[in-house]
């Protein structure tokens, strides 16, 4: 009786925690998930793919969306993309900042700046990209996510999957096609994307192989200069960007469960020990 | 059971204590002495899970509103700002947001279980009505707490959950309109919920108090229903049920760090990631996933019944579910409490906890196709059950004859 009973309950809990995943969009293609290196309990950042990313943003996503919530300094913050102190005040000098106190109203930027949005306000951002408003890049790889099928999704709660945004933009910055398939109606200035909720996205097709040229430092291998990889570490960036502290959060988890499972279990070992003679 | 004390003042100081205000003698008499069936299982220690939860949300939400700025301009980035720039705000912020949630799944199976041995009939209705209260009370406060980061599902909840109070008659405007502070949800929404949501914890707080209280008249229930004959069938809850009550605690703590410290996201939703936005409606407006099953109740009533329209038609469904929970002591009249013992019951009971579940996957669902079918199908029987199966029940089942008491029910199992 009671084994039923606790399967039920873990079913319940199962289905219960799971059902806010379903509600999203049931008409996207299925999107493949990558093998990223901060999945996962022991999952850590690759500091050459954040800087590779770094690179992306930068030279091309930065020309339209902003990251308002990043500033200079945190590109040289453990656990990201590892730039030092002094490289990150040389670019963020590279910047104008708007400052009123200063003379003229604007200053060269120092490593406390937030990163500049590249439009002065969200109406200059629509009327610079036909309407569409290029979102901000600080929190967007958790505010994108996919949909496993049923049963699937259930299992994400036991492997902790939080990887469905990053997947999404990967998916989407691989998903353009030249041209919309037959009988579908894109609007003027509309690309065709596979990914993106309706198809139709204000946005061009962002990257192509080759398109930036990746430093190798000496010892290491090439990186192909391939639109997969530029996505593949651009993606890896904003998740970074979203969450700049996930290195040190997950070695803190595991530290903690590790405690909590050996806590319990000697828990468990003292109440059998208070308990013993009892009949119950 | 406090008629019968064993405290004795120790020292002069405690007695002089205990003359003028007998705190230490409440403790002994109420934390460490009271008789409690010793054959109560794990199921039973989620009523000091659920205070530890309660405990839990208190402390991070403090710690949070030192942070958090209630503002429709900067309430967002502030959150962000938590998890960004405050030490260990990441750590406080995802206990507090997956707190909610584990919260709420403790919450549920202490319900379950009362309603599985029958921890509502006498002498214990009002322990039961009072615990009713407490879980329509964390509803309450849990979804103003969603509001709180203004991402666009805080936004829309909020439009859609306050706009079922203007169903009420005559006065379904004014209330919407004194809950919002305006004709939209917006920034006087923001800090009347920011206000409210910090007072109802401590108001659960107290409900909690009293619902202890009203345990502590009659005593608990326990897995045979049978009440406590003698001492025998008893053990002081210290240390027996303290360190129990501990063990479950720090095991339910595991699932909890899990989620907290390697997917703290993923019982919310992305949208919430996105600021509040009135222009932009998503795609689909979902609840939190403990709000779901009433949800479900209240979209299920999409036809005119009468001269009640099908929006006030939801909303009476969904207040009657509540209903149903509070008046469950009377629609169930058997005599026997533990699910154990009744045969019909028991069946029943599964097939209620299974149309639950039920209702929770519906309600994330969106209403089309079959789902609406479904979705009437589970609330008709979410109802069938309170007010025609339970009281059915109650006359026709013939349940297994009970053990005289609790010890010999131990003691057969133990020689079994």
């Amino acid at each position: 009786m009671i084994k039923t009973k606790t399967i039920l309950v873990a079913l319940t809990l199962a289905l219960g925690l799971s059902a806010p995943a379903l509600a999203q969009d049931h008409s996207a293609p299925h999107i493949e998930k990558q093998n990223w290196s901060f999945a996962g309990i022991f999952g850590t950042y690759d500091q050459n793919q954040l800087q590779r990313g770094f690179q992306v943003f930068r030279e091309v996503c930065a020309s339209c969306h902003g990251a308002r919530l990043i500033s200079f300094r945190n590109l040289a913050e453990n656990g990201g993309p590892g730039f030092s102190e002094e490289q990150v005040k040389a670019l963020a000098a590279e910047y104008e900042v708007v400052d009123p106190t200063a003379e003229g109203g604007v200053r060269a930027g120092v490593p406390a700046d937030r990163w500049p949005s590249p439009f002065p306000s969200e109406q200059d951002a629509r009327d610079a990209n036909g309407g569409s408003l290029p979102p901000d890049f600080s929190v967007l790889a958790k505010a994108r996510g996919l949909t496993d099928p049923f049963p699937f999704w259930i299992f994400n709660y036991f492997t902790g999957y939080s990887e469905g945004g990053v997947d999404y933009i990967h998916a989407l910055l691989n998903g353009y096609h030249e041209e919309a398939p037959e009988g579908f109606d894109l609007p003027e200035g509309k690309y065709y994307n596979d990914y993106f909720p309706g198809h139709a996205i204000g946005m061009a097709p962002p990257l192509s192989d080759g398109q930036i040229t990746y430093e190798v430092a000496e010892g290491q291998t090439e990186v192909p200069l391939t639109l997969e990889q530029y996505s593949t570490d651009v993606s890896a960036f904003m998740m970074w960007m979203a969450e700049p502290g996930l290195v040190s959060r997950k070695e803190t988890g595991f530290k903690v469960l590790l405690f909590l499972v050996l806590f319990a279990g000697l828990m468990w070992a003292t109440k059998r020990r208070i308990w013993a003679g009892i009949e119950h | 059971m406090s008629e019968h004390s064993t405290y004795v003042p120790g020292s002069a100081a405690e007695k002089w204590l205990d003359e003028r205000l007998p705190v230490a003698r409440f403790a002994k008499e109420h934390l460490m002495d009271f008789p409690t069936p010793k054959n109560l299982n794990y199921w039973w220690t989620f009523g000091a899970i659920l205070v530890m939860c309660l405990g839990v949300q208190i402390v991070t939400g403090i710690i949070l509103a030192m942070h958090y700025t209630p503002n429709v301009a900067m309430a967002f980035d502030s959150v962000e700002h938590i998890r960004r720039n405050v030490n260990g705000g990441r750590i406080i912020q995802a206990t507090h947001a997956v707190g909610a949630s584990m919260f709420f799944a403790a919450l549920y199976i202490h319900i379950f279980r009362g309603m599985f041995y029958g921890s509502y009939k006498a002498p214990r209705e009002i322990l039961w009505i009072l615990g009713v209260i407490i879980f329509i009370l964390t509803m309450a406060t849990a979804f103003m707490g969603y509001v709180l980061p203004w991402g666009q599902m805080s936004f829309w909840g909020a439009t859609v959950i306050t706009n079922i109070f203007s169903a009420i008659p005559i006065v379904g405007e004014s209330v919407l309109q004194l809950l919002r502070g305006g004709f939209a949800v917006g920034n006087p929404t923001l800090n009347r919920f920011f206000s409210l949501h910090y007072l109802l914890p401590f108001v659960i707080a107290a409900v909690v108090a009293l619902h202890i209280w009203a345990l502590h008249v009659p005593g608990n229930n326990n897995p045979t229903g049978v009440d406590v004959k003698s001492s025998r069938d008893t053990l002081p809850f210290h240390p027996y049920y303290t360190m129990k009550d501990l063990y479950g605690m720090v095991l339910f703590m595991i699932p909890f760090a899990w989620f907290i410290f390697f997917a703290p996201d993923i019982l919310g939703h992305p949208d919430n990631y996105i600021q509040a936005n009135s222009q932009v409606t998503p795609a689909h407006i979902v609840p939190e996933w403990y709000l779901l099953p009433f949800y479900t109740i209240l979209r299920a009533i999409d036809f005119n019944v009468l001269f009640i329209n099908s929006q006030l038609g939801g909303v009476i469904a969904m207040g009657l579910s509540m209903v149903a929970l509070l008046v469950v002591p009377w629609l169930d009249t058997g005599r026997v409490r533990s699910g154990l013992f009744r045969p019909m019951f028991k069946w029943f009971y599964l097939l209620f906890v299974i149309n639950f579940i039920g209702l929770t996957y519906l309600g994330a669902q969106p209403a089309e196709g079959i789902y609406t079918l479904l979705a009437k199908v589970c609330t008709a029987y979410y109802f069938i059950h309170f007010f025609v199966v339970l009281p059915v029940l109650s006359r026709i089942e013939k349940p297994l004859p009970l053990p005289t008491s609790i010890s010999e029910s131990v003691l057969g199992k133990a020689h079994a």
